[in-house]
């Protein structure tokens, strides 16, 4: 019998024993080539996987099929859109700035790629444990607005340019968001390493686990990092430096064939990237949500809540209309950005609320979730309130075409 | 309230998606190779040529009138009338097409040359599926391509085909009563009965016979 | 003999990105190389253990500041400008170099001078952890970090204000049509 430990473990065996095996010198090159080859296997494989799932479930959603063709239930369709992306054309524009437009896909694919070199797929396979681990990720992805520019700049297209000004415009808004709201985890935790992150999250009490999105701040720290999220990988319904039907795919209008599918790859890998994050943040990482379930091994506890965010992804993308730009820049200001404040306050008021303040465990528990809870609640129903007067909607006056 | 809008909408997807799992009339879509729609009635494109009975060759109605040809906006047929002669369904003695080939890549299915064949002997198809892998060849239809019955019209048009079969019956048979009063008016001048006055009402078919024999 | 080594290609990254800045001819290019120059530097960072230092030059000059320029080109020159690339020496030019020789011959003096340097290779890298930079922001530097995200408060409020009254003063007509389409 197999002990549950194994399982879980079987990776990170199966690389000790690869490395124990070589040559001494070459040993630390042995461990790292296997690293970086796994990561991106796993999540080229991943994408694969997550383009045809998508286009199934856009499909269904709409009441149809969706890819249906190659291969039993059209699950060989990542390799058919493979076999035609890489024989297609290579068009340049003759007025692109050719060196730029060379390397911005690979500066976005490369740069998207060294995100995931902190995320902790499970216990103990994480492929660089930095003190800064959460740091490290929005520093690296901080990189990915300039190869947007590049892209956008170097074709010499007026979408294209448009499209890259909208991202980096979209972009900057919501990092702000986005980092705000992952400050409240990062100051419960008291540590920026991503592993010591879930590790305090693995830790259970009363058959549940600490996670961070069962507290309140967590859970609204959660939904405001997943919006966040969404913009950031520019993913509908904040797709608006693509915006097919208004700027005609933005800042790769100009690429096409092999180009054109590293922008896609990276665009999903960004999704998968960010996504883990906030499993990392919110969701326990690897850990099992109840200590009764913890034989599942880590890794399928990760991919498990990964592939659950992703279909959350394609879910608001098949029910949510493109936003208007105003509205984009409305929405990070004026609603995102507060209730990030408040729900980093919240968490504040977390911790100080403890056992000597509220009271014994079961009732002086739910008081203090109950009180942080309304600390969020209230603002957010005077900010929604707000927000709905400034767009009371009028009769249409028509000024010169009665 | 915001927000809540967006729960709606996400219920709404969700529906359909576990919905269309369950319940198959939510997927109108039709699995086009495997499943296919019956054309209606009137749908049609490309012309094509018809025939009387099995022979293709014998009992082709075209009689390289080339009206078609002269008519045919993109100038897609190309027609080449032969020297010799053949008996059309009335018996009549008429040319054929040696050569009739129409290039679909050039052809708009506008149906003139349908409008303006005096003989019924074109007519729309129904064909979709017409892909090739020849460019030029294999889009140039020759007469052995375009040649079909009068049954596959018959099942593909049935209203018109009823229409024009009827037409042709018709004509047919006058063509036949034509026929059969002068062949007894021919036998009626071979011997010509004594006292008569059918002189006077002598058919017009009957008349160039008598003047030759004169 | 490995450290000496990545420091060299890293340095060598960094001089060659902060050279093609200087004499690249479109701006944009410029703009770009910078940014390689400031990876290169955040990187060197990296490779002596200053963690956080590394991570927050990439942080905020690669993803604010380098955008901030290019945006910055972008709405000043249309993209467009050709400038002709003549390093001819100019004043302005002269004065600069003297400028820099000035800030090196200084900084080569302080590196000269300083304690580290007296000490020499013998003295082992300070070990600074994240942990110990945040406690020594949250308590005993805690005075100057209220002060000086005071005065990013009032900048980013006046900020605002300027932002505003750029609007106030559109014609009356203008926002009337405006809302109107909006309705």
């Amino acid at each position: 019998m197999i002990s549950a430990g194994a399982v879980d473990q079987v990776f990170v065996t199966l690389k000790d024993w690869i490395v124990f095996h070589t040559p001494a010198p070459l040993q630390t090159l042995v461990s790292i080539v296997i690293e970086v080859a796994t990561i991106i296997v796993v999540f080229a494989a991943l994408f694969a996987l997550t383009t045809v799932f998508e286009r199934k479930g856009l499909g269904r959603m709409q009441n149809r099929y969706g890819p249906n063709r190659v291969g039993p239930f059209g699950v060989f369709q990542p390799i058919a859109d493979a076999v035609k992306s890489l024989t297609k054309e290579d068009v340049v524009p003759r007025a692109a700035d050719h060196v730029v437009h060379y390397l911005a896909p690979l500066v976005l694919v490369g740069v998207v790629f060294l995100t995931y070199a902190v995320l902790p797929v499970g216990r103990n396979m994480t492929a660089v444990n930095l003190d800064a681990g959460v740091l490290y990720f929005f520093a690296v992805g901080a990189a990915t607005e300039l190869a947007v520019f590049m892209a956008g700049w170097s074709s010499h297209n007026k979408y294209s340019l448009l499209g890259a000004m909208r991202a980096i415009a979209q972009m900057i808004s919501y990092e702000i968001p986005l980092i705000l709201s992952s400050v409240p985890v990062i100051m419960m935790a008291g540590t920026l390493s991503m592993v010591g992150i879930v590790e305090q999250q693995a830790r259970t009490s009363g058959g549940l686990a600490h996670w961070n999105v069962f507290t309140p701040w967590g859970l609204a720290g959660f939904i405001l990092f997943m919006i966040a999220a969404t913009a950031e990988t520019n993913r509908s319904p904040f797709d608006l430096p693509e915006g097919e039907s208004e700027i005609i795919a933005g800042y790769f209008i100009e690429y096409s064939g092999f180009k054109f599918a590293l922008f896609f790859l990276a665009e999903y890998l960004e999704m998968f990237a960010v996504s883990g994050l906030g499993i990392t943040l919110f969701l326990g990482g690897w850990s099992a949500p109840f200590s009764f379930l913890g034989w599942i091994p880590s890794w399928i506890w990760f991919f498990g809540k990964l592939l659950t965010l992703i279909f959350g992804f394609i879910w608001v993308r098949g029910t949510v209309p493109r936003l208007r730009m105003d509205q984009l820049m409305n929405f990070a200001w004026k609603f995102m950005l507060p209730m990030t404040l408040i729900v980093i306050f919240s968490a504040g008021l977390w911790r100080f609320l403890s056992a000597a303040v509220v009271g014994p465990m079961p009732l002086g528990g739910v008081i203090r979730w109950l009180v942080c809870a309304l600390v969020i609640l209230a603002p957010y129903i005077t900010l929604a309130r707000g927000l709905e007067r400034g767009r009371r909607i009028e009769k249409r006056v028509y000024r010169y075409a009665e | 309230m915001l927000g809540e809008g967006i729960i709606q909408g996400l219920v709404e997807t969700a529906r359909n998606f576990f919905g269309s799992y369950v319940e198959k009339d939510r997927l109108t879509t039709v699995q086009y190779p495997e499943q296919r729609l019956t054309l209606p009635e009137a749908s049609r494109n490309f012309p094509f040529l018809l025939y009387d009975g099995t022979d293709p060759e014998a009992g082709l109605r075209c009689v390289a009138c080339q009206i078609c040809e002269k008519e045919c906006p993109p100038r897609c047929i190309h027609i080449e009338k032969s020297k010799d002669k053949k008996p059309d369904f009335v018996g009549k003695q008429q040319a054929y097409p040696a050569v009739f080939d129409i290039d679909v890549a050039v052809c708009m299915s506008c149906q003139i040359c349908v409008e303006v064949c005096p003989f019924d002997a074109i007519r729309m198809d129904k064909v979709y599926e017409l892909s090739t892998s020849d460019r030029f060849g294999g889009l140039l239809w020759t007469k052995e391509q375009l040649s079909k019955p009068n049954e596959y019209y018959q099942k593909i048009h049935p209203l018109e085909a009823a229409e024009t079969d009827e037409r042709r019956e018709k004509e047919l048979a006058e063509a036949q009563a034509k026929a059969a009063a002068a062949a007894a008016k021919a036998a009626q001048a071979a011997n010509p009965a004594p006292g008569d006055a059918s002189g006077n009402g002598a058919s017009a078919a009957a008349k160039p016979t008598t003047a030759v024999h004169e | 003999m490995g450290m000496t080594f990545s420091f060299l290609i890293l340095a060598i990254m960094t001089l060659a990105g902060g050279v093609a800045a200087m004499t690249m001819r479109r701006l944009v290019h410029c703009a770009l190389a910078l940014v390689v120059s400031f990876a290169g530097l955040a990187a060197l960072y990296l490779n002596l253990g200053a963690e956080f230092a590394g991570l927050a030059q990439l942080l905020v000059y690669v993803g604010a500041i380098a955008i901030l320029i290019v945006f910055a080109i972008l709405l000043t020159r249309g993209g467009e400008g050709e400038p002709e690339g003549s390093f001819s020496p100019s004043p302005a030019g002269i004065a600069g170099a003297v400028a820099a020789l000035a800030v090196f011959a200084v900084l080569t003096w302080a590196v000269e001078t300083s304690s580290v340097a007296r000490a020499g290779a013998a003295v082992a890298a300070p070990q600074t952890t994240m942990r110990e930079i945040g406690f020594a922001l949250m308590q005993r530097y805690v005075l100057p970090l209220e002060v000086i995200a005071l005065m990013l408060t009032a900048a980013l409020i006046g900020a605002v204000i300027l932002a505003l009254r750029e609007k106030r003063n559109e014609p009356a007509d203008g926002t009337a049509q405006k809302q109107g389409l909006r309705a």
